[in-house]
């Protein structure tokens, strides 16, 4: 059987690497009771961060991303949140959806925070939205990305498996 | 939280008129705090109760004195009392509310 379908291939980003600062900013960080202004280097007191850059809250790629995630346990050992362009009322029906209440999310409608870690990129078909290309960026106590893995092609998931090592190895 | 934080917690609505009073009387003493948002509906805010007792909003808790407070009408009485080092010349709106 030939499926015919299309895989769309991202340009190449100009994107945080391993080894850069991850590059600091605040947003409302959304948990399951309230949110908050939070900066990043506030979490950065309970490392490893994991980082994870998700297309916009309802869409299929967002609750498989934080399925495996939520299934993985990686709360455990590491601090995750989420980044995505959704609200702090989304992220909230989110967290409550999937059962997350050992994450929290941050909400960046502007997509700012992508387009400083490089990793913006246009929706065919949504005139005026932009999101972040799923990505994910593990920093250890000072902000150092020590592992980063950018979607190339659309839709593309993390390599959870990877992920866990680096996450193991900070 | 970093250690800057300011000490005061306000509890809030989004565009909830009795949070944004006391918003406004924050300002006008120059305190800094900072705002945790919770959901519309009651039952979602644990949170809050937790911490006053009560899920309504606004609310504050404020480190530096150990008070924790509901009741914008109260909350503002307290925040006069406490930081207004001026003469209190604010004509009296004690109708209080909460939402």
């Amino acid at each position: 059987m030939d499926l015919e379908f299309d895989v769309v291939e991202f340009a190449p980003s100009d994107h945080v690497q391993e080894g850069d600062t991850a590059p600091a900013f605040t947003r409302p960080l959304v948990g399951d009771e309230y949110w908050e202004d939070v900066p990043l280097v506030d979490l950065l007191e309970d490392p490893p961060v994991v980082l994870v850059f998700h297309p916009m809250d309802g869409s299929f790629p967002a609750t498989y991303i934080w399925t495996e995630i939520a299934d993985r346990q990686w709360h455990e050992s590491a601090t995750v949140v989420g980044v995505s362009i959704s609200t702090p009322y989304a992220h909230k029906r989110l967290i409550e959806a999937e059962g997350l209440e050992e994450y929290r999310l941050y909400a960046d409608p502007s997509n700012a925070v992508a387009d400083e870690y490089g990793v913006a990129h246009d929706l065919e078909g949504m005139a005026g939205i932009e999101e972040p290309r799923p990505s994910v960026f593990v920093l250890d106590n000072e902000g150092v990305v020590e592992y980063a893995w950018v979607a190339g092609e659309w839709p593309e998931f993390p390599p959870y498996d990877g992920i866990e090592d680096a996450i193991e190895s900070v | 939280m970093s250690k800057a934080d300011p000490p005061i917690t306000l509890y809030r609505l989004q565009a909830c008129p009795f949070c944004e009073r006391v918003v406004r009387v924050l300002n006008d003493l120059d305190v800094e705090y900072h705002s945790r948002f919770v959901e519309p509906l009651h039952s979602k805010r644990n949170a809050v109760k937790r911490v006053t007792g009560a899920r309504t909003v606004p609310a504050i808790v404020d480190e530096s004195t150990g008070v924790t407070m509901s009741e914008s009408a109260r909350i503002v009485e307290y925040l006069e009392r406490t930081y207004d080092e001026g003469p209190t010349d604010a004509p009296s709106d004690r109708a209080g509310g909460e939402a």
